[in-house]
């Protein structure tokens, strides 16, 4: 066991796997020789050499395409993005080619990548550096969804992940890269995805999240003094609805709580889940606390733009008393 | 296509004192308005992600010479320069790295959000490359305003600045492939400061010896030049300037410079030495222009000092207008989303630079 940073977990994922499995590759831009932005990468260059850590020019479509043709092939790429913002050049290769692949070609050719993307605000970075895209991915048919909340998690998840036979976006908190650290095991081990965490069990009420915000629920309960069962996805898509269905039927107040915009964010597709399995049992209307419907602001402003502790445990309040 | 060699004739040197000076005031002010940002960004001031121009200087001020004043110009990120060359009072763009409501985007934007349309400033782009089609419409715009609305010749020329980071990316592609076929006045300005954050051009690109075979392809005239010296950069940039106006066809240049800080406020530049750093800081485009000034056009120390007085008192002054400046009321996160008012939105109300434009 170790004390590990989000950061050192998913480095410690990436050395294992890479070693496991001579087929996987990463590339992106600065990721070798200098360790890459958030230096997740740090010492894979060294370790593995320039023809498993590829340095790429900064060109985001070029660099998932080529990672697309790498997994048609057999091998099993892990490109990296910077920030979530430089997803859009590479939007076209994610959508048309990665998440249809396999459909597209009745099972004959798939997709077995892993794309890697910081996500989120919450370290004074501007809009397209602090922004939450995965309602995007997971609207698209084909393609996972992960985001980890903890360096525990991130390392299961990401093994998980590498080895799936589909293509996955493995969303990565900027937020809590190196916010806290955690025991993760020396030892391999995988985390299931499309499996959601019970992080603390409660009667009274659920709370529903995923990625930074988990923090953010975790302080609010803590002040709330209620029992409160929070829920932490750690899958996107597949969305583990059972999970989500058996404590809505438990408490039968929920609150769901992410960075993305309102408007369409994955809260909508939650909370609609939970009406239709969940009708009879629910005490009080389904709360979201989330990001706003406008661009992410400058960063004086985006402890208002993210759903802090403070105003979950304004909607703790009202969807308990409802 | 030619690559043509840049600077066939001096025309820098006949234009008069009082030109040169600016130019050489006008890099001062980017210069001290560097250091006082970094400063402030030490000091926790100012925060995100800010990308300091210094060493660079000359490639704005002098392309923007061989332009007219209404000429759209368009950047990415590393704008202050730019936007401080076209005329942005710097209040403006002070207060807009310290969020305050007087910045040229009233806050929200910080750094790489330097907008001034008074002065034809299309921004202040953060995506790598994506400003490069959006020269190609601005180019597109004045052309067809020229010809199908007023039914005369095409006047105007559209300037793209682009890193060299920003060559491999789709967008510029195909933005110098549109620009060809649609014949469009917009000259692409690749400011080749020899990195993309760490990675190197010759890392990063292919031909990076000889960027101007980028344009080959597009059939579009090249020119490489010396970015690091003002006259040199308005000499190879003024013809190509009126050419593209009188022909009504795209031009890409490469414009060799360097940057002398890091590629934001936090980079430890372990991906050069200080050698290199030392060479390109002994050719520095400010004294460059100083030393010229100084043995041929009678300009003495005494003149230089009251120049770098004056840009100390302009930046002072930003800084000091700034700081009275507020910053955005939380409600300003639901305006300038939509034209109208509707739902959460509060519809837009400009920033308060260009209502002091328009009272101007
Ligand atoms: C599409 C995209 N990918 C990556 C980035 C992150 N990024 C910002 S600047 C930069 C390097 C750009 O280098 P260059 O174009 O040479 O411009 P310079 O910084 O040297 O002015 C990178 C990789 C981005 N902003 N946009
Ligand atoms: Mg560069």
């Amino acid at each position: 066991m170790a004390n590990l940073t989000l950061v050192q977990a998913i480095n410690l994922a990436l050395i294992q796997e890479m070693e496991r499995d001579d087929r996987i590759i990463l590339l992106g831009e600065d990721i070798g020789r200098n360790g890459g932005v958030f230096r997740v990468t740090e010492g894979l260059y060294k370790r593995f050499g320039a023809e498993r850590v590829v340095d790429t020019p900064l060109a985001e479509s070029g660099i998932v395409g080529t990672s697309i043709g790498l997994a048609m092939a057999g091998l099993r790429p892990v490109p990296e993005i910077q920030f979530e913002g430089f997803l859009a050049p590479a939007f076209d290769q994610i959508c048309t080619h990665a998440a249809r692949m396999r459909s597209r070609t009745r099972g004959a050719l798939t997709v077995p990548l892993t794309l890697r993307v910081p996500v989120g605000g919450g370290i004074h970075a501007p809009e397209l550096h602090s922004d939450s895209p995965e309602a995007f991915f997971a609207h698209q048919p084909g393609i996972k969804v992960v985001m980890p909340a903890s360096p525990y998690d991130a390392k299961g998840l990401l093994i998980s992940a590498i080895r799936d036979p589909d293509p996955v976006i493995f969303f990565e908190p900027k937020r809590l890269y190196r916010a806290f650290r955690e025991e993760v095991p020396e030892d391999e081990y995988t985390i299931p995805l499309g499996k959601a965490r019970v992080v603390t069990e409660g009667d009274e009420l659920t709370i529903i999240s995923w990625g930074a915000p988990v923090v953010q629920c975790m302080n609010a309960i803590e002040s709330s003094g209620k029992s409160i069962e929070l829920i932490d996805l750690r899958t996107i898509d597949p969305l583990d609805t059972q999970t989500i269905v058996n404590s809505a039927r438990k408490t039968g107040r929920v609150v769901i709580v992410h960075e993305a915009p309102k408007n369409c964010g994955l809260g909508a597709e939650i909370a609609s889940r939970i009406m239709e399995h969940c009708f009879l049992y629910l005490e009080a209307p389904i709360q979201r606390v989330t990001g706003f419907d406008t661009t992410m602001p400058y960063y004086k402003m985006e402890l208002e733009y993210l759903p802090e502790a403070e105003r979950i445990g304004k909607a703790i309040e009202e969807v308990a008393a409802y | 296509m030619t690559t043509r060699p840049a600077a066939d004739e001096n025309l820098a040197a006949k234009l008069p004192d009082e030109t040169l000076r600016k130019w050489l005031r006008d890099m001062l002010l980017i210069r001290e308005f560097e250091v006082r940002t970094m400063q402030a960004y030490q000091n926790r001031l100012i925060g995100g992600f800010c990308h300091i121009y210094v060493g660079q200087e000359a490639v704005a001020v002098g392309a923007l010479a061989a332009l007219e004043p209404t000429d759209p110009i368009i950047t990415a990120y590393r704008d202050h320069g730019h936007a401080l060359a076209r005329g942005m009072d710097p209040k403006y763009c002070m207060a807009e790295m310290f969020g305050r409501i007087g910045g040229c985007a009233k806050g929200k934007g910080g750094s790489m959000h330097m907008f001034d349309k008074p002065h034809h400033m299309y921004g202040g782009h953060g995506i790598v490359g994506a400003q490069c089609p959006l020269a190609a419409g601005l180019a597109f715009a004045r052309k067809y305003t020229d010809e199908v609305i007023e039914n005369r010749a095409s006047t105007g020329v559209a300037m793209c600045f682009l890193g060299d980071g920003a060559l491999n990316q789709g967008a510029f592609h195909e933005a110098m492939n549109l620009a060809g076929v649609l014949h469009l006045p917009v000259i692409y300005v690749v400011e080749n400061n020899g990195y993309a954050m760490g990675t190197s051009v010759a890392r990063g690109t292919t031909m990076a010896h000889e960027l101007t075979a980028k344009a080959a392809a597009y059939g579009i005239d090249a020119t490489s030049l010396d970015g690091m010296d003002v006259m040199e950069v308005y000499n190879g940039m003024k013809p190509i300037v009126d050419r593209c106006r009188r022909s009504v066809q795209p031009a890409f240049v490469e414009a060799r410079t360097y940057r002398y800080k890091g590629h934001s406020m936090s980079d430890p530049r372990k991906y050069r030495t200080k050698d290199e750093e030392q060479q390109y800081e002994a050719q520095d485009p400010i004294e460059k222009l100083a030393g010229f000034l100084m043995s041929e056009r009678k300009f003495a120390e005494a003149d230089y000092d009251s120049l770098a007085k004056a840009v100390r008192t302009q930046v002072r002054e930003a800084r000091q207008w700034t700081d009275l400046s507020p910053p955005p009321d939380i409600e300003e996160l639901y305006t300038d989303v939509y034209a109208d008012a509707w739902g959460p939105y509060h519809g837009t109300s400009l920033p308060l630079m260009m209502k002091d434009t328009q009272q101007e």
